[in-house]
């Protein structure tokens, strides 16, 4: 018997929920295996954690008392890598974030493990671990396996697995890991800007503009459509990035998730990944796109194939 | 001083394309190549340290084929006097780890005292090849870096690392460092007509595996994973409002009506 071992992760003293869905994904990776589940914790105090992450289906909470309050890359490749040494896990999981792309690819250079990111399926098949993950922008997925690798650690794409509600009874144990020389130090963090802007988490009916947009000049209009719809306007990331809309109104992953979204007008927006990681729950997607292959056309509920600009203007008519 | 920049040729797939006979990528003919976005911020963020002190140099270097050479010319035209291109048939379909060990190579060669690297390429979106080139070289290292200040010779650096829903963290790393670039950290440049003209003469070093003292087979057991096959998902198909313009967006109007009244 193996074992699938979860890193769960923390930030400003929060379980992240994405460990959760990833501690789901373990537990349906272990029905199909002979392996046990086991969240390894590493915090200052990891009790602080070590609850919230014991639900169904995990056999064992490992904490492992790091010095450093928040995510530090040399702390946790060696934690993970002295706990990978010690206990020869077949999976290492842990949530496709920020935290992960700084630290998971050097553990895997340094173990030698099988690695993938951003990961969605997984199963085991009769010669080991399969996974897949995305290509070429969302348009092709890959299936890859990893021969002779004894370890295999996966990035887990997040919003993918439901969390279990249900709480389990795992064995509770520690780990005592090395220490390590943190060669980055936190300073501090830096909230979002609070504008006084409209905070577009608490919008029920949002227009977006992205890349299609053009130029600075263009933004203005489509600021006009949406008070007249009674929308709030968003933005994806070029947008924020060129200074054109204040980042608060930013929608996906380094933005905000629209969580109070109904209806989610898309013009000009590709859908990213990282954009839709922020909307693609809306129940009503509309996207226009001169791009007949879009991504954001594979979630939307309507789409016209067209430009945005002489859609915008037909839609002022009809508003007015 | 130097810095040392890995940029990346990525490919575009076109809409109706076709898998290699092998199933495990698309048909080459089917592929359109391109620079990675993120090596436009990460170039950039290196000539923004060029051009703050003397005797800086900034060098791009990629891992591709014979058409690659168009990246770092592209970057040639934008500053920066030479650039390394690095290639064997071995490396075809060579995953992260294999060319981190390959820009280790290069680096272990050329001694800079920064690399900086983008977050991830827009073809593959792996997210793993700077910070595995840091853990092969053994140095400090952040991703997804959206602010950084540094002056050649200083000890550390002071940065902003991006996480989500808005926050970042400001921190400091050690140098010499692998920073990993993130979209918006700086708005990048346009070459020239002169630069690019300019670019064209500018040296570009061919390495071989052998230059950097490294073999194909020993790096195919490097590689942390093997591709079975790709294709084509199941996706969701939004219901498309055809007509003209003034039809889609009466139709629109309508939906948006209908939607906003029944919530």
């Amino acid at each position: 018997m193996g074992e699938i071992l979860v890193i769960a992760e923390h930030r400003q003293g929060q379980l992240n929920p994405a460990t959760l869905e990833i501690i789901a994904a373990a537990v349906a990776l272990k029905e199909e295996s002979e392996h046990k589940v086991t969240v390894a914790v590493f915090a200052q105090s990891p009790d602080d954690f070590a609850g919230l992450v014991a639900k169904a289906g995990v056999d064992e909470v490992v904490k492992v008392p790091v010095p450093v309050a928040s995510f530090q890359n040399d702390t946790y490749e060696a934690a993970v890598l002295a706990l990978a040494d010690a206990r020869k896990p077949a999976v290492i999981m842990c949530p496709h974030t920020v935290d992960a792309w700084g630290y998971a690819p050097a553990v895997a250079a340094r173990g030698q493990f099988g690695c993938a990111t951003d990961v969605f399926e997984m199963r085991f098949e009769a010669e080991g671990l399969v996974a897949v993950r995305a290509a070429y922008a969302e348009k092709l997925h890959m299936e890859i396996d990893f021969p002779g690798k004894e370890t295999v650690l996966l990035t887990v794409r997040t919003n993918v697995f439901k969390p279990s509600e249900e709480d389990g009874a795992p064995a509770v144990t520690s780990f005592e890991a090395p220490s390590a020389e943190a060669r980055t130090e936190h300073l501090t963090y830096v909230e979002p800007e609070q504008t006084g802007d409209v905070d577009i988490t608490q919008a029920e009916y949002m227009l977006s503009i992205g890349r299609g947009v053009g130029e600075e000049d263009n933004v203005e209009e489509f600021k006009e459509l949406a008070d007249a719809f009674g929308f709030t306007l968003g933005c994806s990331r070029p947008i924020a990035d060129n200074g054109w809309l204040p980042k608060s109104r930013q929608v996906g992953q380094s933005g905000k998730t629209v969580a109070k979204c109904k209806v989610y007008l898309a013009l000009g927006i590709s859908g990213s990944v990282q954009h839709m990681a922020g909307m693609k729950h809306v129940p009503n997607i509309i996207a226009v796109n001169k791009d007949a292959e879009a991504s954001i056309f594979t979630i939307a509920k309507y789409g016209i194939v067209g430009d945005m600009f002489e859609i915008a203007e037909e839609l002022r008519d009809q508003a007015s | 001083m130097k810095i040392l920049v890995p940029v990346k040729q990525i490919a575009v797939v076109d809409e109706d394309f076709e898998l290699r006979d092998d199933g495990k990528d698309v048909d080459p003919d089917f592929l359109n190549f391109e620079a990675n976005e993120w090596d436009d911020y990460s170039y950039e963020a290196a000539l923004t340290i060029m051009e703050a002190s003397d005797g800086v140099e900034v060098v791009p270097v990629t891992v591709g084929p014979d058409d690659a050479e168009d990246v770092l010319r592209r970057c040639l035209a934008k500053g920066g006097e030479r650039g390394i291109r690095v290639w064997d048939d071995a490396l075809e379909d060579a995953n992260p780890a294999v060319v981190a060990q390959v820009l280790a190579g290069v680096a272990a060669r050329e001694k800079p005292d920064m690399i900086l690297t983008g977050t991830l390429s827009s073809d593959r979106s792996y997210a793993q090849t700077g910070v595995a080139l840091a853990a092969a070289l053994g140095w400090p290292h952040v991703a997804v870096v959206t602010g950084l200040e540094w002056t050649p010779g200083d000890p550390k650096a002071t940065l902003l690392r991006e996480l989500e829903g808005g926050l970042v963290e400001k921190l400091s790393v050690e140098c010499p460092a692998v920073l990993t670039i993130q979209l918006g950290i700086n708005t990048p440049r346009y070459a020239s007509l002169r630069g690019l003209k300019q670019a064209k003469e500018k040296p570009v070093e061919e390495l071989s595996l052998d230059d950097l003292g490294l073999s194909g087979d020993s790096l195919a057991e490097q590689a942390s994973f093997r591709v079975r096959r790709m294709y084509k998902p199941e996706t969701g198909q939004a219901e498309l409002i055809e007509g003209t313009p003034a039809e889609q967006a009466a139709r629109l109007a309508e939906i948006i009506k209908e939607l906003k009244g029944a919530a």
